[in-house]
């Protein structure tokens, strides 16, 4: 197996969850972009960890999940929130900071 | 290279399983059905996992499956359900300007592809890694990495609670 081949794996995933971002306007689609984005660094993480034969990228990868598990939690939260005090969660119309 | 280093096994498992997390991935950022768009976030997650068992990570990979596929797929299916009325096809869900992610992503992915393809090439994966197990991942831990664990308990603890202070209803 080439190196090369899982970073280019990890790097379409991450550019799909980029172009996820950007063009979502549901709260929650933004949320799984970025879910995309966290995995694909992990297979980064993972496969440079099998190159050079340490555990260390195997830690850093389960600290990722760790985080990203906090991020949905407060992330969903903040989306219920925005949906009870709004009834909507496109994330277009929240435009309060707009001077 | 002579034919035992191909790992002809491995590398069709490899391009079977990128070929699901790919279609399973596009399907998510341009489906107008959010269930749907979870329910594809699984198939990309559960690829995730397979790709780390073939990275020698099996830990890591139960942790995948515990995890995400657990937990954080009933929170993203909660919180669809919490905030939309209706479960069907959405007309709405791109921003106008949807298109100028493309190109964005396209130009990303590019500069991404040269830059690994002219700094790794073709150069090959150790095939007889030993594989990392639970032991040394936890001396990991609790050796040099202790106190990022400490700190990510913290961010943990206050992920907890902030969510609760923000959902709660008072």
């Amino acid at each position: 197996m080439l190196t090369s081949q899982f970073l280019l794996l990890g790097a379409i995933l991450f550019c799909i969850g980029v172009y996820g971002v950007i063009a979502r306007k549901n709260a929650v689609l933004v949320l799984m972009s970025i879910e995309l984005i966290l995995n694909s660094v992990n297979i980064n993480l993972l496969a440079f960890a099998l190159r050079n034969g340490s555990a260390d990228g195997h830690t850093f990868a389960l600290y990722i999940i760790a985080v990203a598990a906090a991020e949905v939690g407060v992330g969903l939260a903040m989306v219920l929130l925005i949906y009870r005090n709004r009834r909507s969660i496109g994330l277009d119309e929240l435009s309060e900071l707009r001077g | 290279m002579i034919a035992a280093e191909l790992l002809v096994a491995q590398n069709i498992g490899f391009a079977v399983i990128s070929v699901l997390m790919v279609i399973g991935a596009l399907r998510v950022v341009t489906t107008r059905n959010v269930v749907h768009a979870a329910l594809w976030l699984v198939v990309v997650l559960s690829g995730a996992a397979a790709q780390y068992v073939l990275l020698a990570a099996e830990f890591v990979a139960v942790t995948q499956v515990l995890v995400y596929i657990g937990a954080v797929m009933v929170l993203f299916l909660f919180g669809t359900m919490l905030t939309r009325a209706r479960i069907g096809t959405e007309r709405d869900l791109n921003n106008s300007y949807a298109r100028l992610g493309i190109p964005v992503a396209g130009v990303l992915f590019a500069a991404m592809a040269i830059a690994l393809v002219s700094s790794f090439g073709d150069e090959q994966l150790p095939s007889a890694a030993r594989v990392v197990g639970v032991p040394e991942i936890s001396d990991q831990i609790f050796g040099p990495y202790l106190l990022p664990f400490w700190a990510l308990s913290f961010v943990l603890l206050a992920a907890i609670i902030g969510a609760i202070v923000l959902a709660r209803k008072d």
